[in-house]
């Protein structure tokens, strides 16, 4: 299954004065799982309400393959987009739903029953979502934006309101939809969602471009934290840092930054300490993704060219508690 | 349009809407017309009877047309939520998301309420007919179910409640607010229009002007009004029968233009 690509080209949008998308300008590749992030409000669900048809941009232009969606005959078939978890009747059934959208996306209604029984409501089809839970609700705008096999997937915050398992449920059917050459856009304010399955991701923050790229090349950018616990603080506190290493003392232990794991054991054993633990923590995208959103406003370029040397917000090692004894205060 | 058809068909009858408006309107309208039916065929021994100024006929018609004088709501409120049910639970963004042109939607909605317009309206007659026949028929003068403008009465009730059907669906698209366009369409229709159709009516300047208003074009349409039967002198003129038909269309076709180049037009989000 091969899907075309979506292109936004200097795509702006702006309510009055209020500009909600600014200049906005990235593509998403075919046959691969795009995170599109940023925090609320910076402009996700304008940008692709406006690929969708729903909103007209004020300028530039968002396309599926070459056409507009509004130009694209039974566009469900190759577009599947789940908006928000609040769409429907609330005295219409799941079936009942999926039947009044089943007509236009060109679907027998045996399709219906199908994509229930594949997000997980097939007992509870014949119910009114009125009384669904958030999480099923979820899973019927996933199931109405698979109606029609779109091999475009767009789907908007899809984790809001699902529960543990079902964010590792929708990670596997992420997954499985990109296994079968499927092109899926999936927007997030929290990175941690969707980190286990895009391959790509787009950041942006009040409505511009911060940044593109894989995750991969996201990750790079990101400080690699290792956790160091021995039988002697103050003689580890030591030899950490007589290695230059970029060190936060912890109440018990050490946070080691932007070294392998290897390195650090390597030098702990050269000094004969007893190490406890050696964790580790591996790239903190979180960390990574709160720094390139925190400063919406700078421009994209602010963020090319660091290398993992870049000062880290370091929001992923619980902060010491408010009386820790410094490794002074203890000799 | 086919699809989009059914798709307006599966949204009807998949909540709970139309068979409690249905009943809600079976009920009403049976109470109506039998409280009149009796209220006119009975004497009740005041110096000025019904029967004075009606005969038999007229009575009779008089009763079947509340169908529409009074019945003409329910079609209101169907056709309009048909439209604003839609804006109001959001389903507005899967309709467009399945159906992108946007004059499909509302062409669509229009088309599809000529059907249920027509199930409703034939539903109302028959109602106000098993209400008001009996009635009729034991405590006055008969009710000449036979009678060739009794008829014409009854069929045109049907196409009259069709067209107000088509009414709240393009009023719909103009007032997309759920709770706006019940409360407009309830004050208009219970208050404003009566009342405007009197006032307008009472000065020569202005009697042409009541005349076009929906109501009245309705009213001109059945050929026969329970208001326009009671407004004895004061009443203002109707237009023809066919004008009364020209005037509903136009009411319909404006609405729904307007509403499509106006919130039709807008970001849906």
């Amino acid at each position: 299954m091969t899907a075309p690509a979506i292109t936004i080209e200097h795509l702006t949008k702006r309510f009055g004065d209020f500009t909600a998308v600014d200049d906005l300008s990235f593509t998403v590749a075919p046959g691969r799982v795009t995170g599109f992030l940023g925090p609320n409000g910076s402009g996700k669900t304008t940008t692709l309400r406006m690929l969708l048809g729903l909103m007209q941009p004020t300028s530039g232009r968002a396309i599926v393959g070459e056409s507009d969606y509004r130009d694209i005959r039974r566009p469900a078939q190759l577009v599947g987009a789940a908006l928000e978890a609040s769409s429907f009747h609330p005295g219409r059934t799941g079936l009942g739903h999926l039947r009044t959208l089943a007509p236009q996306v060109g679907v027998p209604d045996s399709r219906c029953h199908e994509v229930l029984e594949l997000v997980g409501l097939d007992t509870a089809k014949k119910r009114r979502v009125g009384g669904y839970s958030m999480g099923m609700r979820q899973r019927l705008g996933l199931a109405a934006s698979l109606l029609g096999d779109p091999s475009i997937i767009i789907l908007d915050e899809p984790a809001n309101g699902l529960d543990p398992q079902g964010i590792a449920w929708l990670r596997g059917l992420l997954r499985a939809l990109a296994a079968d050459g499927r092109t899926v856009l999936v927007s997030s304010h929290v990175l941690a969602e969707v980190q286990q399955s895009v391959d790509d991701v787009v950041v942006i923050g009040s409505g511009k471009l911060i940044h593109a790229s894989t995750l991969t090349e996201l990750e790079q950018l990101a400080s690699r934290d290792v956790l160091v616990r021995t039988a002697d603080y103050q003689a580890a506190d030591r030899v950490l840092r007589e290695q230059g290493w970029r060190v936060d003392p912890h109440l018990e232990h050490h946070v080691v930054h932007d070294v392998d794991a290897a390195e650090i054991g390597a030098a702990l054993h050269r000094a004969n300490l007893e190490v406890h633990q050696l964790a580790d923590h591996g790239a903190d995208l979180e960390a990574v993704f709160l720094r390139l959103t925190e400063s919406s406003d700078a421009p994209t370029s602010q963020f090319v060219g660091h290398g993992p040397t870049a000062p880290p917000v370091d929001v992923a090692a619980p902060p010491p508690p408010p009386a820790a004894p410094t490794a002074g205060d203890l000799s | 349009m086919t699809a989009a058809l059914v798709a307006e068909y599966r949204k009807f009858f998949s909540t709970r809407l139309w068979w409690v408006l249905a009943l809600v309107m079976v009920g009403y309208l049976a109470l109506i017309a039998g409280g009149f039916a009796l209220s006119l065929s009975v004497d009740t021994g005041a110096e000025a009877q019904p029967s004075d100024f009606l005969s038999p006929q007229e009575l009779a018609t008089t009763i079947y047309s509340v169908t529409s004088a009074i019945g003409y709501v329910f079609p209101l409120i169907v056709g309009s939520l048909a439209v604003t049910s839609e804006f109001r639970y959001q389903t507005i963004t899967g309709s467009l998301l399945v159906e992108p042109r946007r004059s499909v939607l509302v062409i669509a909605k229009l088309l599809s309420s000529i059907p249920m317009g027509l199930a409703y309206g034939m539903l109302a007659t028959l109602t106000v007919v098993a209400a008001g026949a009996p009635v009729l028929e034991l405590a006055g003068d008969g009710a000449f179910l036979g009678d060739g403008e009794v008829i014409e009465t009854l069929v045109l009730s049907v196409i009259v409640m069709v067209l107000w059907t088509m009414m709240g669906v393009a009023f719909g698209t103009v007032l997309t607010n759920q709770v706006a366009a019940i409360v407009v369409v309830l004050a208009f229709t219970q208050l404003i229009e009566p009342i405007a159709r009197v006032a307008l009516g009472a000065f020569d300047a202005t009697s042409e002007i009541s005349k076009f208003l929906p109501g009245a074009a309705a009213d001109a349409l059945l050929g026969s009004s329970f208001f326009s039967s009671f407004g004895t002198g004061s009443g203002p003129e109707l237009l023809p029968q066919w004008g009364g038909a020209i005037v509903m269309v136009v009411y319909i076709l404006v609405l729904a233009v307007v509403g499509r180049v106006t919130t039709f037009r807008r970001d849906i989000g």
